[in-house]
């Protein structure tokens, strides 16, 4: 069993993090200020990354990206998790689901998105469909050869840049004996369709600048070329392509709780009360036990459940366990190291509390905590027939 | 034109150094290593050369432990074409002094033939600022030091030098050795295909004894001590106050 990284795996890490120290930290406070990233400043990321060779890095080398395997490509998630999300969305990681484009569809969205000129969001949840992703009732019916949708999704994170969408929507009922169970289509929609409009969302207290959108469809008019996959096969091109993106998530997580973590312990190691450091005092010393504790058991978890995908197996389960985990993990190792700042964590002269409200979010998107935990309980009981 | 790059493996400038307890220098057990940010800036250097037409092969070589393979990958990444790494010592604590580096470099230029040598000004970590000065001696080639500036012209190069009280610019004969300063240029990052790329371009290793050089040291640190605390200061209320407390400490 091998546990260190490869010379190039470290060399992936160290200028990943470099870039995010030098290109995405000094723009953070005027993110968090303004509550958005100024056009040119998305651009300029944009383009650094793409000489850097690094934009759709998750993409194979046929269609233009670098093909990192799923072990190298969650390093570079797990680095860029240091750095604000409204900013290293333009580091570009266009959803590898664009992968089931064909024909037309490769050099119209695909290819596009893998050289960062046109980029992506993908839109599933609704109003009245969340965790329960099948209950949606954005819904397109068949009209002469086009279809037509009505609906709306929320939620949507990336709309705001983004040039065009990857949208679930039912398309029809099929009676089983469990009941109604709807059949979704994924769409290819672009940005200024008739009929498809993006509007502003809700304000989040997690990422500002990483604006949520809502999309309303009213009589959309869509040919069948628009279809990714098959007519019916959302659920595939989803289970396929779209599996593997909870590891993001915790990979994300384990990239943020370090960089919030050496803010705690330099404090720690710094700040005196009652004439000594309190890193001295069991009560602090021990919470930064717990924390680099749960942090490297966060990792390890995360970085296992990739490797697990690089060697073909099953990883369902390990996915679910490293997204519960390290976002779990990521609350209390923001919460703490907040706490160990005393009064001064909640302040905004310090991106500890930033740190904090972030890191909310995480236990409820890409699949709630609850959901994973399902998920988990799940996979073990099934065999037992429980 | 080749250009010979030597890098050195040290302590990362991110780190907070600490002094071993027996005072026998600083503790590099378990602390991050990167390649000498003016070793960096030379590497930048040498690339751009070779990006202008002006050089057509950049060898970087490092002389330590043979950890320094990781920080001959790094300039191999940022687009060095070639390394050589001379392992001189098994003990990451060992430090190779500036003279027996110096003589290792002549036996790699004689092998080499490079047409110019491009070194950091100094290493961070024990800020000799010899290495270069004493290759340029040991070769009988032109030096110029501290260089902010950087244009190589055929048979000679014009060298703008950072020295006290301004800018100072010199024309070397080529071969030359230049040792470069902070403000020359800014190391890119190494892009993600020359990281790839980096693991097949070659890397050869070689002893000390290879070019006959003793590396055994011939200084002996006597101490190493943490810098005295700074200690606390003093807010003052006025500039009355201030100009008080400067004429009572016999200041002004
Ligand atoms: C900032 C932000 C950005 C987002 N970006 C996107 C995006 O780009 N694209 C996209 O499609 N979606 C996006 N989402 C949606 C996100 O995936 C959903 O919020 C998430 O799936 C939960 O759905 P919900 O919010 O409707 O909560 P609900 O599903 O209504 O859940 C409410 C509560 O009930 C619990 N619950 C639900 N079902 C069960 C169950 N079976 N067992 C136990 N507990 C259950 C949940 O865990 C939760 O605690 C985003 C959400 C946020 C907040
Ligand atoms: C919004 C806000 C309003 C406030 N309003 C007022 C006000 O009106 N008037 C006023 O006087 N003050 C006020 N305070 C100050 C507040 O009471 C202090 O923030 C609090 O006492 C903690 O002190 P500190 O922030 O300096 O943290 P520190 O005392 O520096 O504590 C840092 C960390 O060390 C821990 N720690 C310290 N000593 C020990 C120990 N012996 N053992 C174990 N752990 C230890 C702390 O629990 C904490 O986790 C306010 C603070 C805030 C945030």
């Amino acid at each position: 069993m091998e546990f260190g990284l490869s010379e190039e795996q470290e060399m992936i890490v160290s200028t990943v993090r470099s870039f995010v120290e030098k290109e995405i930290y000094p723009h953070e406070e005027m993110v968090e200020r303004t509550g958005s990233v100024p056009h040119e400043l998305g651009q300029e990321i944009k383009k650094k990354v793409i000489d850097l060779g690094f934009y759709a890095c998750n993409f194979p080398e046929e269609v233009g990206g670098a093909g990192l395997g799923h072990l190298d490509f969650t390093l570079v998630e797990r680095e860029l998790g240091r750095g604000s999300m409204a900013l290293t969305h333009f580091f570009g990681r266009p959803q590898n689901i664009l992968m089931a484009c064909e024909g037309g569809q490769r050099e119209k969205y695909l290819l596009p998105a893998v050289r960062g000129e046109r980029m992506d969001a993908l839109a599933m949840t609704e109003p009245d469909a969340g965790s329960d992703v099948r209950g949606m009732k954005c819904t397109a019916v068949r009209d002469g050869g086009d279809w037509v949708v009505n609906g709306s999704k929320h939620f949507i994170s990336g709309a705001e840049h983004a040039d065009f969408f990857i949208v679930f929507v039912a398309t029809g009922v099929d009676d089983t004996p469990k009941g109604p169970k709807k059949r979704i289509t994924c769409f290819l929609v672009d940005r200024g369709h008739p009929g498809f409009e993006v509007r502003e969302g809700y304000q989040s207290v997690s990422h500002r600048g990483y604006k949520n959108c809502i999309l309303d469809f009213d009589n959309c008019r869509l040919p069948d070329a628009q279809v990714l996959g098959e007519v019916d096969g959302g659920f595939e091109v989803m289970n396929t392509w779209l599996y593997a993106t909870r590891i993001t998530v915790a990979a994300f997580c384990v990239g943020r709780a370090r960089r919030c973590f050496d803010y705690a312990l330099h404090y720690a190691a710094e700040r005196k009360q009652f004439g000594q450091q309190i890193a001295k005092f069991q009560g602090i010393g021990f919470q930064i036990a717990d924390m680099i504790t749960e942090i490297d058991a966060a990792d390890w978890l995360t970085l296992s459940a990739a490797w697990r995908l690089d060697a073909g197996k099953p990883a369902n389960r390990e996915i679910a366990s490293a997204k519960l985990y390290a976002s779990e993990m990521l609350a209390r190792v923001t919460d703490a190291s907040l706490q160990v700042y005393g009064g001064m964590g909640l302040m905004a002269d310090f991106p500890l509390e930033r740190f904090w409200r972030d890191a909310r979010v995480e236990r409820i998107w890409d699949g709630t905590s609850e959901i994973q935990r399902h998920i988990i309980s799940r996979d073990l009981f099934r065999p037992l027939g429980a | 034109m080749k250009v010979l790059v030597p890098v050195k493996r040290v302590i990362d400038y991110n780190v907070k150094v600490r002094v071993k307890a027996d005072g026998s220098g600083v503790d590099l057990a378990n602390v991050k290593m990167s390649m000498n940010p003016f070793d960096e800036i030379a590497v930048e250097q040498a690339i751009r050369l070779k990006e202008a037409g002006k050089a057509d092969e950049v060898v970087a070589v490092s002389i330590g432990v043979k950890q320094a393979q990781e920080t001959l990958r790094t300039a191999l990444a940022m687009g060095a074409d070639r390394a050589i790494l001379v392992v001189a010592s098994e003990d990451v604590h060992q430090d190779i002094e500036p003279l027996a580096v110096a003589k290792i470099l002549k036996g790699v230029v004689d092998e080499e033939q490079p047409g110019l040598v491009l070194c950091g000004k100094q290493a961070i970590d024990n800020d000799m600022n010899a290495t270069g000065q004493m290759l340029s001696a040991l070769l009988g080639w032109s030096q110029g030091t501290f260089a902010s500036e950087l244009d190589v012209d055929g048979d000679s190069a014009k060298v703008t030098r950072e020295v006290d009280g301004g800018l100072q610019t010199i024309s070397v004969k080529m071969p030359a050795i230049v040792t470069v300063d902070l403000r020359l240029n800014e190391p890119r990052y190494a892009s993600l295909p020359n990281i790839m790329k980096a693991k097949k371009k070659p890397l050869d290793e070689k002893t000390p004894a290879d070019y006959g050089v003793d590396v055994t040291p011939r200084l002996t640190i006597v101490s190493t001590s943490e810098p005295e605390a700074r200690k606390a200061g003093e807010i003052v209320g006025s500039v009355d106050e201030l100009v008080a407390k400067l004429k009572e400490a016999g200041a002004v």
